[in-house]
C-alpha cells in the first residue's frame, strides 16, 4: 500500500485540527502555538509532497514555510504580544461554543462543494483539497468571532495556510506564486504590526470596538 | 481445546495483571509528575502502601447516611472490574473478547459514575452534592463525545467490540486517517475528563471548591475509601489500555498463541510506560481548567468525534 495518499491527508488533518482549536481558543499565547503547530504541519505536508512528486520546488516551498511562518512570524506575534503588554485573553464576539458549531457546518459545506466540483480530478488532490478550503473558511470564522487585532492577524494568517496547503497538493503550481503570497503574508504581518501599533497609541487597547465607535460617529 | 486453555490462560494472566499493576500505574503517574515539577516524589509503589493503610483503618459511616451507604462502594467497584476484564491488554482474543462491546463499557463505566454520584449524595453533604453536579453536567458531554467517536471506530472497523476493532486496525487494512486522528484527540478528551485528571479535575488537590471525584468521598473511609480509589486507579489503567489497543494495537499478542505473549506484554508495558509519561507531562504543562469551561472542552471533543464521521463519509465517497 502506497503511503503517499494517507500521510498528506493526515498531516492535513493535523493542519485542520489546529484550525479547528484556533477557534475554541481564549488565549492568545494558546492561538500563536496552535498557528506555529500548523506551520510546522504544512511544512512536512509540503516536503512530503515534494518527495511523492518529485518536485525539487515543493521543497524550497517547504523551507520558506518553515522560517518565514513556522520560526519569524510566531516570533514576532510573541514579541508584540510581550512589548506591547497586552491583554492576554480575547474577546469573542459569538459563543465560543456557537463558532465551534458553526465550524463544523463550515468544513461540511467546503467537503460538499469540493467533491462534486472535482469528480474527475486524482483523489490525492481531491481530499485535499477539501481539508484545504475548511482551513481556509475557518480562518475566515476566526477573523469574524474575534474581537482582538492580534486574534483576527492569527486567522487570516492561518487562510493563508489552507491556501498554501491547496497549492501544495496541486501537481504544477508555478512557485513564482507561492514565493510571492510567502513574500506578501510576511509585508502583510509587517504592516499589520505598524497598524496594531497606531490602534494601540489611539485607544489604549487592540480591541476593535474603538474603531467601530468611530465609525459609528462619522455615519 | 487447547486452544480454549491458551485464551483461559491468557485471560487469566490479564485478569491478575489487571488488579496487580493499577496501583503502580497510577505511583509511576504520580512519581513521574513530581519528578518533572523537580520534587522526589513519592517512590511508585506509594498506592499499595496508601491501600494497606486504608485496609487497617476503621470503616466508619456516618449518623445521617442511610442504608445504601455501605452498597456504592461495591456498585461502584464491580463494573470498573468487569470492565478490566474486557479491554484487551497484552493480547487479543481472550474468552472475554466478544462481550468486549465498545456500548457495554460506556454503559458499565455510566454505571461506576452513577454510584459514585449517588455515594456523593449520601450523607447530604453540601461538598459531596456539588462534586456530584459537577460529575453528571461533565458526563452528559463525556459520554455524547464518546458515543460519536464510537460511530467513526464501528464505520472503520465494521465491528462493535473493542477486541475486533483491535483486531482490524493491527491488520493494516484501515491505514492512516485523518478520521482516526480526531477520534484520537476527542477520546484523548473524553479519557483525561472520565479518568479525573489535571485540566478537567486535580487527583492531587485538597481545595474542596475544585474538587470533583475526591469531593464526592470525602464521608468514606476505610475499606469503603479503599475500594473507591482502587476503582479510580483502576478505571485510568482500563482507559490507557483502551487507548493504547485501539489506536496503537501492533505487536499485540495472540491469546491462543502463548509463543506470541512475550512481546505482547513487553508492549503492553511499552505502551503503559509511555502513556503514563504523556500524562505525567501533560499534567505539569496545563493548568485545571475552570469547572464551566469542561463542557466547552468536551464539546470540542465531541464536534471532533463528529467530524471524523463527517470525513468517513468523505473518504466513503471518494473511494466508490
Amino acid at each position: 500500500m502506497s503511503l503517499d495518499y494517507p500521510l498528506a491527508h493526515l498531516l492535513g488533518g493535523v493542519m485542520l485540527l489546529c484550525a479547528f482549536s484556533l477557534l475554541s481558543q481564549r488565549r492568545l499565547a494558546a492561538m500563536i502555538a496552535l498557528y506555529q503547530i500548523e506551520a510546522l504541519a504544512l511544512t512536512a505536508a509540503a516536503f512530503w509532497q515534494g518527495f511523492a512528486q518529485h518536485a525539487a520546488d515543493l521543497y524550497l516551498t517547504g523551507l520558506i514555510t518553515l522560517v518565514i511562518k513556522a520560526i519569524l512570524l510566531p516570533y514576532g506575534l510573541r514579541e508584540i504580544v510581550q512589548r506591547f503588554n497586552l491583554i492576554r485573553a480575547i474577546e469573542t464576539a459569538l459563543p465560543v461554543g456557537l463558532s465551534m458549531i458553526i465550524g463544523v457546518g463550515l468544513i461540511g459545506v467546503a467537503v460538499l462543494v469540493v467533491l462534486p466540483v472535482t469528480v474527475r480530478a486524482v483523489s490525492l488532490t481531491r481530499e485535499d483539497l477539501a481539508i484545504a478550503l475548511s482551513i481556509v473558511l475557518l480562518g475566515f470564522l476566526v477573523m469574524t468571532t474575534r474581537r482582538n487585532a492580534l486574534a483576527q492577524v492569527l486567522g487570516f494568517l492561518s487562510t493563508e495556510n489552507g491556501l498554501v496547503l491547496a497549492a501544495t497538493g496541486m501537481p504544477g503550481m508555478p512557485f513564482v506564486a507561492e514565493l510571492s503570497v510567502a513574500m506578501l503574508v510576511l509585508l502583510a504581518f509587517l504592516v499589520v504590526g505598524v497598524f496594531l501599533l497606531r490602534i494601540r497609541e489611539h485607544f489604549d487597547t487592540l480591541d476593535l470596538v474603538g474603531i467601530e465607535d468611530i465609525e459609528r460617529r462619522g455615519r | 481445546m487447547l486452544l480454549f486453555l491458551g485464551s483461559f490462560l491468557a485471560t487469566l494472566l490479564h485478569a491478575v495483571l489487571m488488579f496487580a499493576l493499577a496501583p503502580l500505574l497510577a505511583g509511576l503517574v504520580a512519581t513521574l509528575r513530581a519528578r518533572l515539577l523537580g520534587r522526589r516524589g513519592p517512590p511508585v509503589w506509594q498506592p499499595y502502601l496508601a491501600l494497606r493503610r486504608l485496609l487497617a483503618k476503621t470503616t466508619l459511616v456516618p449518623e445521617t447516611a442511610t442504608a445504601l451507604y455501605p452498597l456504592w462502594p461495591f456498585v461502584a467497584f464491580a463494573p470498573l472490574a468487569a470492565c478490566a476484564l474486557l479491554v484487551p491488554g497484552f493480547s487479543t482474543g481472550m474468552i472475554t473478547a466478544p462481550l468486549s462491546d465498545f456500548i457495554t463499557l460506556i454503559g458499565l463505566l455510566a454505571l461506576a459514575r452513577a454510584a459514585i454520584v449517588l455515594a456523593g449524595l449520601e450523607t447530604g453533604f453540601a461538598f459531596g452534592g456539588a462534586a456530584a453536579a459537577r460529575d453528571v453536567l461533565f458526563s452528559v458531554f463525556a459520554e455524547a463525545a464518546l458515543l460519536v467517536v464510537l460511530l467513526s471506530f464501528v464505520l472503520l472497523a465494521q465491528r462493535a467490540t473493542v477486541d475486533d476493532i483491535a483486531t482490524v486496525f493491527a491488520s493494516g487494512h484501515v491505514g492512516l486517517s485523518v478520521s482516526l486522528g480526531f477520534a484520537l484527540a476527542a477520546i484523548l478528551a473524553v479519557a483525561l475528563t472520565e479518568a479525573g485528571r489535571i485540566p478537567v479535575d486535580n487527583p492531587a488537590g485538597h481545595l474542596e471548591l475544585a474538587m470533583v471525584h475526591e469531593a464526592m468521598l470525602l464521608e468514606y473511609s476505610g475499606r469503603f475509601l479503599l475500594l473507591f480509589e482502587y476503582a479510580a486507579m483502576l478505571r485510568l489503567l482500563v482507559w490507557m489500555s483502551l487507548i493504547g489497543s485501539v489506536f496503537c494495537p501492533f505487536f499485540m499478542a495472540r491469546a491462543d498463541a502463548p509463543w506470541t505473549w512475550p512481546l505482547g506484554l513487553l508492549c503492553w508495558a511499552a505502551k503503559l510506560c509511555s502513556g503514563a509519561v504523556a500524562l505525567a507531562v501533560f499534567e505539569i504543562s496545563t493548568a485545571k481548567m475552570r469547572v464551566f469551561r469542561v463542557p466547552e472542552f468536551l464539546s470540542v471533543a465531541m464536534l471532533l468525534g463528529v467530524l471524523a464521521g463527517v470525513f468517513l463519509f468523505v473518504a466513503a465517497r471518494i473511494g466508490t
